[in-house]
């Protein structure tokens, strides 16, 4: 057997759009082993990404319970919460949005260091010019403005904060799908090399089930707030069972070479 | 042998003094009623193109070169002969018309229609581009609709004069694959049924490749090449464009990750 890192139980979730109640979690039910990627693959409006803001705790859960790390995780509160929140990091889809925009990269990955205790202050410089080398960049980085940077490069910073403090869980809500393609690829590939590296465990959310099946050892898919499938990477994407998934398989984009 | 219906001529454009050039150099040529896809990554001028080929520059901005419209004969008429949908239908549609208005209006001011054929013009629209209900939608607001319906009625109201061009700049970046797939086939029949010339500017150039008849990419602000899907797919001349079709994903790529076999 192996470990399980995080587990998630009936989780529901609701909210009321003009009157009507929606369902926008519905006894979602997932499990994550240590070191693992979860991919999780939906449409617009399928519950995604309010089933990651639940699990970051940005959200609350009207029913349903989350284990990780052995604790119950939607008990936890002020303190402990913070503390353990180092354990489990978020990169989001837009990184400018995710930073300050006036801060630069030395600053956005100080905090971490320094507000969960990583790194003593003369050690900081060091620790941040190695998390800059471990996601691509140079220390040469360090002193420039986030906003002066590409939208790949800031993607990579943002990977290093949320690799600052030793994560055993990463969450990535559609954390590559504003990226070029040849950034992407990069990108993909970087945080492959991290997970085997470092063994984190990944929730990688996106609507692409190209980009998922690159980086998932398992899939699940949700529609209308429900898990619908779930199964190994290569088994959904090769005999997906639910409409859903079938409809995502169809819509990847092929290469078309010879066009009728 | 189709004809020029728009020719470009050394099309240079830059933003304001001491920028680099957004577009430098350009020669191209856009058939009648050809599908072209303009490639190519963030910076590389496909959106300038979009913007200068529609007038939309900002105030400031410099263009060289020549733009010549034989298919036309005259400069074009924003909205009249060329239509343009924008990535976001959440900030290009007015938020307090609804949406029967904002397509009849186009039919009305550049047809002479009477608010009346107007407003029966854009029922048709809606229908045509598959939105659910067309008479209920008539009256609804944008904020009503999902991401890929707005744009469904963004694209309505971009042909609601019948243009003989539609611009899509990066029409289905924010929608998610499934709607994605939708739009590019509903732009794909509705410009073959009316014979309109498409301009589909993307960074996909897989999402392309499934329905356009040429490809020209786009590198910090050149014409890096341009030609038929397929010779440009299996044949692509420059080094770039061989890199853009490497980094394709779909799901016949070997995954990155090591799969425990189980």
């Amino acid at each position: 057997m192996i470990d399980t890192l995080l587990s998630i139980e009936d989780l529901s979730k609701g909210f009321s759009s003009s009157g009507r109640r929606v369902a926008a979690l519905d006894n979602v039910s997932l499990t994550i082993a240590a070191g693992e990627t979860l991919g999780l693959v939906g449409a617009s409006g399928s519950g995604k990404s309010t089933l990651s803001r639940i699990l970051l705790r940005l959200l609350a859960a009207d029913a349903g319970s989350i284990r990780f790390e052995g604790a119950d995780w939607l008990a936890l509160d002020g303190a402990p919460l913070r503390r353990r929140r180092a354990h489990m990091q978020m990169v989001f889809q837009d990184p400018l949005a995710a930073f300050n925009p006036l801060a630069t990269v030395s600053a956005v990955l100080d905090d971490p260091l320094r507000i969960h205790g990583i790194a003593a202050k003369n050690q900081r410089p060091g620790e941040i010019a190695t998390l800059l080398e471990r996601v691509g960049l140079t220390a040469d980085h360090a002193a420039r403005p986030v906003r002066s940077l590409s939208g790949g490069q800031r993607q990579r910073v943002a990977i290093a904060r949320a690799i600052a403090t030793r994560p055993s869980l990463l969450v990535l809500d559609e954390a590559v799908s504003a990226l070029d393609v040849t950034v992407r690829g990069r990108i993909l590939e970087l945080l492959v090399d991290l997970q085997k590296e470092q063994g984190i465990a990944c929730l990688f959310i996106s609507h692409d089930l190209a980009v998922v099946r690159a980086v998932s050892h398992r899939i699940a898919v949700m529609d209308s707030g429900r898990i619908v499938e779930t199964g190994p990477a290569a088994a959904v994407v090769a005999a997906p069972q639910s409409d859903a998934a079938r409809a995502l398989v169809a819509a990847v984009p092929r290469l078309v070479t010879d066009p009728i | 042998m189709r004809g020029i219906f728009c020719s470009l001529r050394q099309l240079s454009v830059t933003y304001g003094r001491g920028r680099n050039a957004a577009l430098d150099g350009i020669d191209l040529d856009i058939a009648a009623g050809e599908r072209l896809a303009i490639i190519g990554e963030s910076g590389s001028g496909k959106s300038t193109l979009a913007r200068t080929l529609g007038g939309l520059l900002p105030e400031g901005a410099k263009v060289g070169g020549e733009m010549l419209w034989p298919g036309l004969g005259h400069p074009p008429r924003p909205g009249r002969d060329f239509g343009f949908v924008f990535q976001d239908p959440g900030s290009s549609l007015n938020p307090v018309l609804t949406i029967g208005e904002q397509i009849a209006e186009g039919a009305r001011h550049h047809l002479g229609f009477s608010w009346k054929q107007a407003y029966a013009r854009a029922e048709e629209l809606l229908g045509r581009v598959r939105i659910p209900q067309p008479d209920k939608a008539m009256r609804a607001f944008p904020h009503q609709l999902s991401g890929g319906q707005r744009q469904r009625v963004a694209i309505a109201a971009a042909i609601a004069a019948k243009p003989a061009l539609l611009i899509a700049d990066e029409a289905t970046s924010a929608l998610d694959v499934v709607v994605q797939a939708e739009i590019v086939r509903l732009l794909d029949g509705l410009v073959r049924e009316d014979g309109m010339t498409l301009l589909f500017i993307t960074h996909d150039i897989a999402l392309a490749s499934g329905f356009v008849d040429r490809i020209a990419v786009f590198r910090n602000a050149r014409l890096v090449e341009a030609g038929s899907v397929r010779s440009v797919l299996s044949a692509p001349k420059s080094d770039y464009t061989a890199a853009l079709i490497a980094s394709h994903r779909d799901l016949t790529t070997p995954p990155l990750i090591e799969e425990v076999a189980s």
